[in-house]
């Protein structure tokens, strides 16, 4: 009882004053780090908000039609009006729809055999062979669970008259789905290969945005201008210890992946590793640009997660990146995050090629080379 | 045959956005001379050694450091000279060794491992030198960073105020290391607020608002001033000052210790004013040789 008497007798009301003042006039000195606490929450609650969609449409289609019959074209119009799917590629090849898909271009194929509207009319119950990409279950759910319904209801207007009667049997023909690359749908599959880029991304990036703020804040930046060593050379001394770490966290999360979470590894691991030192660059370019326009290591921080929170959101780790608008996904294309998981996927679970990688390679490279310029311009010999 | 120039610089000026931090700076040191830059906090002395050893572009100016133009050859000026920050700008977190190994290997100097040995020799760090640099005291900093600057050998030596907040011991043995070098043909600029080190010096300039206001060996400093000083001492000192400021001929009145400097450009006036007092008893009246710090004072109060 005495001692809570003596701690109001002790509590001062004009201390707390004193120290609230203070922490208001420093908060508004540091224009950037308020500027970020008021700005980034409305533009990212703006962005996130309009750009993910948990029901993604307009998934990219290929339809391989060897039949010219009737109920194919039907078929192939219903898919075209239908919000689900859009079709990007028309073929009679059912392996050039499948390489399409090997290399991430299309999420669905759809292909209608041979025979189909003679074997319909028949009455021998065709087959209607979908093709999903599973290596992200997600995308595809709501779409493959359209597709039988949109099948059934396209062909009910033309069978009419004497072919009334194949409709009544439900459904007229046999939808076979196959789901690639991940067929019993483990989320695992499409997660840990994922957080490979993610965690990556995170670290990488943070810890060289701290990489000359430091130097700044610590009074070493001054001693270290002084001294004959070049941007470039105080820039490559500063970024390889930490491709370094990079492929240290990398081989960790990969022998998780392999040994905890079971994750197939059909692909190149030399080829996963060559990418691997690509997208670390990359982020680190990235972060030692941070580095050179911080103040000091909370605006680096500020600066790090304002780039993190697009590259989760955006990159289609988490959410499925066909599912966002046209401007999201311009955005998503620009983040390294997005080719590196397509990639890695690609790797891992399709067992993509060099050449099959490449359209998502040389967009890293170019990130790479882009930030390690703008670094290298930004980087200031002088005090001034 | 004059002496070849170290730095010579003309009209050095640098803006910070309205601010004007140096306004036409001349500075000509000759080789192998210890200059003391003095001024108040903010005078431009910093700004002035940074655009020297080419840390800060110049806005204007012309001239050579070191037999190089200043403004277009800093990077060769860069490995010919040693820079000492104001505040300790070494790396706290590496090893005394490790912080001497890393500038030896930035400026590539051969025989690496000799030349470190022979600085923690001389420094008389061989003991300590796994310690990290952040655990060493004001005094020890400074002598490794003089130690670090002086590894490749530079042929002059940028000092911004080295023996701020260094003990006097220290800061005696930091001089005599300073004159050492110098007798070795080192050239030395050094800023400093300190009476004593200036006196140390070969020459001296004073710097203010931006503005070289005097320059010159100690004695000639003073003698420019054109200034006279009479010490006041004894009872009823402390309230004759309140009297003695303001006092026609009075130019300043300030302590120096116990004893109170009274100062001013007319001899006349000033022992006019200070007549009422002369046979005070308990109080002590005398004409001295003003010092260098009234001279400052007074060029300080002058600017005012």
């Amino acid at each position: 009882m005495s001692a809570i008497l003596r701690f109001f007798r002790r509590f001062s009301a004009a201390r707390v004053g004193a120290v609230l003042m203070k922490e208001f006039i420093q908060m508004r000195r540091d224009r950037l780090t308020f500027a970020m606490i008021i700005g980034i929450p409305v533009v990212q609650l703006f962005i996130f908000g309009y750009a993910i969609n948990l029901n993604p449409r307009h998934l990219p289609t290929a339809i391989a039609i060897d039949d010219p019959g009737i109920f194919a074209r039907s078929l192939t119009a219903s898919l075209r009006t239908s919000d689900y799917f859009q079709i990007v590629k028309a073929t009679n090849s059912p392996g050039e729809a499948r390489r399409l898909l090997d290399e991430g271009d299309v999420t669905f194929v759809v292909e209608i055999p041979e025979n189909f509207t003679r074997d319909l009319v028949r009455g021998a119950e065709p087959q209607l062979l979908v093709e999903t990409d599973a290596t992200d279950p997600g995308a595809s759910s709501y779409a493959l669970a359209a597709i039988n319904q949109l099948a059934t209801s396209a062909l009910a207007r033309d069978l009419s008259g004497p072919l009334a009667m194949r409709s009544a049997t439900n459904p007229p023909f046999d939808v076979v789905v196959h789901r690639l690359y991940n067929p019993e749908s483990i989320t695992q599959y499409n997660v840990v290969p994922g957080l490979l880029g993610v965690i990556l991304t995170m670290t990488m990036v943070l810890i060289t945005s701290m990489a000359l703020t430091r130097e700044r804040e610590r009074g070493t930046y001054e001693n270290l201008l002084s001294m004959p060593a070049t941007p470039l050379e105080v820039m490559i001394g500063k970024i390889v210890p930490y491709i370094l770490v990079g492929y240290i966290q990398a081989t960790l999360i990969l022998a998780a992946a392999r040994w905890v979470f079971g994750v197939p590894m059909l692909g190149s691991l030399t080829l996963l590793s060559l990418t691997l030192a690509v997208f670390i660059a990359a982020n680190l370019g990235l972060g030692y640009t941070f580095s050179t326009i911080a103040q000091n290591q909370m605006q680096a921080m500020q600066m790090t997660f304002f780039y993190f929170l697009p590259s989760i959101l955006l990159s289609g780790f988490m959410f499925p990146f066909d599912g966002m608008p046209a401007w999201a996904r311009v955005i998503g294309e620009i983040l390294p995050l997005t080719h590196f998981l397509r990639i890695v996927r690609g790797i891992l679970l399709k067992g993509n090629t060099a050449l099959e990688i490449w359209p998502n390679l040389w967009p890293l490279l170019l990130f790479m080379a882009a930030t390690g310029a703008v670094a290298l311009a930004r980087f200031r010999r002088t005090l001034d | 045959m004059t002496q070849p120039l170290a730095i010579d610089v003309r009209g050095l000026t640098k803006r910070f956005g309205q601010k004007l931090a140096v306004n036409g700076v001349d500075i000509a040191v000759p080789e192998g001379e210890v200059w003391g830059f003095l001024g108040p906090n903010g005078s431009g002395k910093t700004t002035t050694i940074r655009m020297l050893c080419g840390l800060l572009s110049a806005d204007a100016g012309e001239g050579t450091c070191l037999g190089l133009d200043f403004r277009k050859q800093s990077e060769t000026i860069k490995r010919q000279v040693g820079y000492m920050t104001q505040r300790f700008s070494f790396w706290e977190d590496l090893s005394i060794r490790e912080n001497l190994d890393f500038v030896a290997r930035v400026y590539g100097l051969p025989n690496r491992k000799m030349k470190v040995n022979e600085t923690l020799e001389q420094l008389g760090l061989v003991k300590r030198q796994h310690q990290l640099a952040g655990e060493l005291s004001g005094g020890w900093k400074q002598r490794l960073a003089l130690a670090a600057c002086m590894l490749h050998d530079p042929r002059l030596l940028l000092l911004d105020e080295p023996t701020a907040g260094v003990d006097p011991k220290a800061r005696r043995d930091f001089w005599d290391e300073i004159h050492m070098l110098s007798g070795n043909g080192i050239t030395v600029l050094v800023s400093t607020h300190y009476m004593d080190e200036a006196e140390r010096c070969d020459r001296i300039v004073y710097i203010l608002n931006g503005n070289l206001i005097a320059r010159g060996s100690v004695a000639e400093v003073i003698a420019d001033a054109h200034l006279f000083t009479f010490l006041v001492e004894g009872d009823g000192v402390r309230a004759l000052s309140q009297k003695l400021r303001g006092a026609p001929g009075v130019e300043y009145a300030a302590f120096f210790g116990a004893a109170l400097h009274i100062s001013g450009r007319d001899r006349d006036a000033l022992a006019r004013a200070l007549e009422p007092y002369r046979n005070t008893p308990g109080l002590h009246i005398e004409e001295s040789q003003p010092s260098l710090e009234d001279v400052f004072i007074h060029l300080q109060e002058q600017a005012t």
